[in-house]
């Protein structure tokens, strides 16, 4: 079972989050008329083997969007940050 | 080193009789200096390109380089099911296409597959969702393709141990069945391509890696592998769950993150069930195997990992969906389950053709749907590679479309990877 360390709540089993996906891509800026920006931050995705800054939501917990540090080949979990303080412990 | 030359009845007899050793099925091939193609990935789709180049194209110096053992990766660990119920214009005609090859591979690869159309019923739980499943059968019947429209008390007589009782979650409405999907054993669609490719020239060469391309500026000219460097005229990539990291090899990044998807089989039991089944509450697929386990999975785990080994959280929201459509099942033990590490694509729909570099084409993306499509993904690709130019059937397939504005999405999910 996947476990994580919520800055709030402590460490939970990973059902009482919603995964959010990638968390290094930038957002293009708003009102910017550039579309090759927008089509990588909506479609391309890193995809790495190794470690990935990810966004998990604890919707069963504090409500709170994380920034987790989780390796994807081996699934070990590292530290867990609050998405809105820019995910910095 | 002898090669059996066509398996027979008679010779199997013979061998049963006589005690004489099975000759390997093909040859363990050494890397040349160079091929016409060299295809990344010994997996069915691979096998296949090779196969239909050697045997369609007459194109036969070519390589298959698998970085494990044949046959390891998803097509060994998929759920073995074959149809053709899809209703956009143009997957509709490329899983039929599938379909038919299907029905004809194991006398072409003279090695029987064990097709076994013992047909599919995908459910509806409520009108407007057995409204939709009208609407897709029609879709296949204007093509062609054979589908049966089943009201509840047509499925009741046919399934009688499905659960129809008053306390049900997800009352059975009715469904959509269409006889000729299937089932096929998946070792053996690996090992039947090999063999008839390799009977016709082609090289397959196991524990070897792609470690990076050779480049003349634009153009891809071969790979570099863990058993040295290798030229090709064209090189095809078509690794499913590793996409990404062979791709980033050139610093390409691709619409696809890799997620797990378990599947699982029970103990065996005697005959059972003689179809395919599909719940329509949730993402969940049924089918009992010759030996008599129950063959079953459902959704991605949900967030990217190439662990090849599943969380438990699935395991049981999986096994709810077997009671929920078949009470009898809680009485049954899981006997394995497994994962594999699927490509998962922001519309559900794959990529196969070409790629921003010249001579280099990619399959990739398969999300759920790779093992079906194992037949026509090798034709197209074949043709594709054979002509430089995209298959007709594959053309709403290609890796710009989300560039475009052509996002594919067939099951109307919406663009997400993780929420395919």
């Amino acid at each position: 079972m996947l476990r994580i360390p919520c800055p709030h709540c402590g460490e939970r089993d990973y059902t009482e989050f919603r995964y959010g996906g990638d968390a290094t891509k930038l957002r293009p800026a708003h009102g910017s008329g550039d579309i090759r920006a927008w089509y990588e931050h909506v479609f391309l995705f890193a995809n790495p083997k190794g470690s990935h800054r990810e966004y998990w939501q604890h919707v069963q917990g504090c409500r709170q969007w994380l920034v987790l540090e989780r390796d994807t080949a081996t699934n070990t979990v590292g530290s867990a940050s609050l998405a809105r303080r820019g995910g910095v412990a | 080193m002898k090669l059996l030359s066509r398996y027979s009845a008679l010779g199997l007899a013979r061998r049963a009789l006589t005690n004489v050793r099975w000759q390997r099925a093909w040859r363990s091939a050494s890397p040349r200096e160079s091929y016409d193609v060299v295809i990344v990935g010994g997996g069915g789709h691979g096998l296949a390109t090779a196969y239909y180049l050697a045997a369609r194209h007459g194109i036969t110096k070519v390589a298959v380089l698998e970085r494990g053992y044949l046959g390891g990766g998803n097509v060994g660990r998929n759920t073995t099911l074959v149809r053709s119920n899809y209703q956009l214009p143009g997957n509709t005609e490329f899983f039929e296409h599938s379909l038919k090859l299907w029905e004809g591979l194991s006398h072409e690869l003279n090695f029987n597959v064990m097709l076994s159309q013992r047909g599919q019923l995908v459910l509806a739980h409520g009108p407007s969702q057995l409204d939709v499943l009208a609407r897709k059968g029609n879709t296949m019947r204007l093509n062609g393709i054979d589908a049966e429209l089943m009201d509840r008390k047509q499925i009741e007589g046919f399934l009688p141990f499905l659960d129809y009782s008053k306390r049900s979650r997800f009352p059975i409405y009715g469904g959509l069945f269409q006889q000729r999907a299937g089932t096929a054993r998946h070792d053996a669609v690996a090992w039947g391509y090999a063999r008839a490719a390799d009977r016709l020239g082609v090289d397959i060469i196991e524990n070897c890696e792609v470690t990076g391309f050779l480049r003349d500026a634009d153009r891809i000219t071969g790979v570099e592998t863990t058993r040295g460097r290798i030229g090709a005229a064209r090189t095809a990539v078509s690794v499913a769950g590793h996409s990404s990291q062979v791709m980033a090899l050139l610093g390409l990044k691709l619409p696809i993150e890799s997620h797990l998807l378990q599947a699982f089989v029970t103990e065996p039991i005697k005959p059972f069930l003689d179809c395919v089944i599909s719940f329509g509450a949730e993402l969940f697929y049924i089918s009992q195997s010759d030996k008599g386990g129950m063959v079953f999975g459902g959704h991605i785990d949900g967030f990217n990992s190439y662990t090849q080994r599943g969380q438990f959280p699935k395991v049981q929201t999986v096994a709810e969906c077997a009671v929920a459509l078949i009470p009898a099942m809680s009485r049954l033990r899981l006997l394995r389950h497994w994962a594999g590490i699927q490509d998962m694509t922001p519309d559900g729909s794959p990529f196969i053709g070409r790629t921003p570099f010249r001579d280099l084409y990619l399959n990739a993306g398969w999300c759920y749907q790779g093992f079906k499509a194992t037949p026509a993904t090798g034709w197209c690709l074949a043709h594709t590679i054979a002509h430089d130019d995209e298959h007709p059937l594959i053309r709403h397939l290609a890796l710009d479309r989300f560039e475009r504005g052509n996002g594919f999405d067939e099951y109307g999910l919406g663009l997400s990877t993780w929420r395919q």
